[in-house]
């Protein structure tokens, strides 16, 4: 690791004017990804501001039927949390499919939504890397690429957003509540605070200088049946090929309420409008999942190593469909 | 050789010059509690707890495999929850009167006065070179807390439902954060087991 300060924050304003003060700032809180990028000497912060003993930690009921998650409750705490488990499963569900448990314990809710990538070349030092060192290239492109973006990528970049919190977060269409120097105070809708890659993959959120997230808003449950799948190399504590958060409500054979979000896939965790759109007012049935599918995936690009991906993501998304509506083919 | 990028936007075009960083390591005074005792030190702030452990209070019962969160080896309890000492500074730990409770497998048991699933571990071959170890019992010791807590996972049938129903497949993916080479495995999920089912541990 480069040679640091560091700087315990007691109140959320201290730690905002605190990162706002200089470039090389950077918050950190359960330490899981950015210690490790730190050791790789691919994170260089100057100074890190520690968020740990902020009061962001409470998960509390909001006034319109909703949750509000502290950023700094853990990802194990709010997987344990009851109401969590019985109105949001996809989001304990999702959280539980994460890393392992050791992690789980210490990775912020926050941070979670902020780690970086995964892609190898990013990691890779003396690779080519536009999100590391803008302007370098893109070594996954002609590289081994069987674990990337198959949907809004660029030449800049086919990185993917590795969370898969983040992927049932927008299908409840969260919002996150950020803290900006001088006390601002605005909320962003979670669908648009990660951005595509385009020619700047180094930006990867909305964040402004020292913006500091306190919290993530979900509103009340929507109508239906929660499912989160992810499918992946090994059973457990792996990233995802591919995952699928659905949530679905069917009423007399006829789905009245769809929501559905892919993890894996891009650069940012990906709702599938065009699949929502295929599916509202269709009858529950295989066929209308295909077509559903297919909407979804009409888009997308495949690299070579990761053309299975489109296939498969599509194949995710029926299965995930037929289990929550029970659908026999 | 990487090829530059003209697609792309240089980071000067959009992100100002860096604070300069400290020329040299920064130290920082700090009491760390660990089993029951407050120890006082001066580290570098870049110092992972892990370090902390064995370098600067010799408890080289904590193994360093990976160093960077994915084998499980340097698993050590903080406030009774398992945690990879290896992601996290010391300095986010310390505190003579706010600081973190850490229990590491030394503060477990001792020879002749073992922890339950320290010897339950032995009575099973839970290990075979013993590297792991360390961290599996810490693991395991947490990870039964949060079963008593009825916390789910991801091979939880139903996450809303209050109870565990703690077969070896649950077992198995709540210790996925335990890698061991030697593949010990089998012999770990008895061990562990072993301690659940007579109440040891």
């Amino acid at each position: 690791m480069r040679p640091f300060t560091y700087e315990r924050a007691t109140d959320p304003a201290a730690a905002v004017a605190a990162a706002a003060a200089g470039d090389g700032a950077k918050f950190i809180s359960g330490g899981t990804n950015l210690l490790d990028l730190m050791k790789l000497q691919i994170e260089r912060p100057s100074h890190l501001v520690d968020l740990r003993r902020l009061p962001l930690r409470r998960i509390e009921d909001t006034a319109d039927g909703g949750l509000r998650i502290g950023a700094q409750a853990d990802n194990a705490t709010v997987a344990a949390d009851d109401r969590v488990r019985r109105r949001y499963p996809v989001l304990a569900q999702a959280l539980l499919a994460g890393a392992s448990a050791q992690l789980r314990n210490m990775a912020s809710t926050g941070g979670n939504l902020l780690q970086r990538t995964q892609c190898a070349y990013f990691y890779d030092t003396s690779a080519a890397c536009n999100k590391r060192s803008p302007g370098a290239g893109c070594a996954a492109l002609h590289g081994f690429h069987r674990n990337h973006a198959i949907l809004g990528a660029s030449d800049a970049c086919i990185a993917t957003h590795p969370s898969d919190m983040a992927v049932a977060m927008i299908a409840l269409d969260a919002r996150i509540e950020l803290l900006g120097a001088g006390g601002a105070v605005r909320e962003v809708a979670l669908r648009d605070f990660h951005l595509l890659p385009e020619t700047t993959p180094h930006i990867e959120t909305v964040l402004g200088p020292g913006e500091l997230i306190t919290a993530v808003l979900l509103p009340a449950p929507p109508r239906g049946r929660q499912l989160y799948r992810k499918v992946r190399d090994r059973a457990s504590f792996e990233f995802a090929l591919i995952s699928v958060a659905a949530i679905v409500s069917v009423a007399g054979g006829t789905i009245d309420a769809v929501r559905i979000a892919f993890g894996g896939v891009a650069h940012k965790p990906w709702r599938a409008l065009e699949a929502e759109a295929a599916l509202d007012g269709r009858p529950a049935t295989l066929d209308a999942f295909r077509a559903a599918a297919e909407a979804a995936l009409a888009r997308a690009v495949g690299r070579g190593h990761n053309d299975f991906k489109i296939d498969l993501a599509r194949r995710t998304l029926i299965a995930t469909l037929a289990a929550l509506t029970e659908a026999r083919p | 050789m990487a090829k530059s990028n003209p697609a792309v936007e240089p980071r000067s075009a959009r992100q100002p010059a860096r604070a300069p960083a400290p020329a040299s390591g920064v130290t920082r005074k700090m009491s760390l509690r660990v089993n029951g005792d407050v120890f006082d030190l001066d580290l570098d702030v870049r110092t992972t707890l892990l370090d902390a452990l064995r370098e600067h209070l010799h408890l080289t019962g904590t193994k360093k495999g990976c160093d960077h969160g994915q084998c499980g080896a340097c698993t050590v309890l903080i406030g009774g929850r398992r945690v990879n000492a290896c992601l996290t500074l010391a300095a986010m730990h310390e505190g003579r009167d706010d600081g973190d409770d850490i229990a590491t497998i030394e503060g477990l048991g001792a020879p002749g006065a073992l922890h339950p699933m320290q010897a339950a571990f032995l009575d099973h071959d839970g290990l075979q070179c013993g590297y792991c170890t360390p961290g599996q019992i810490c693991s395991a010791i947490g990870m039964l807390g949060e079963v008593r807590a009825g916390w789910p996972s991801h091979a939880t049938e139903d996450v809303a439902a209050p109870q565990i129903d703690l077969t070896d497949d649950e077992l198995r993916e709540r210790m996925s954060g335990n890698l061991c080479r030697c593949s010990a495995y089998p012999n770990i999920i008895a061990a562990i087991r072993d301690a659940l089912d007579r109440g040891r541990a």
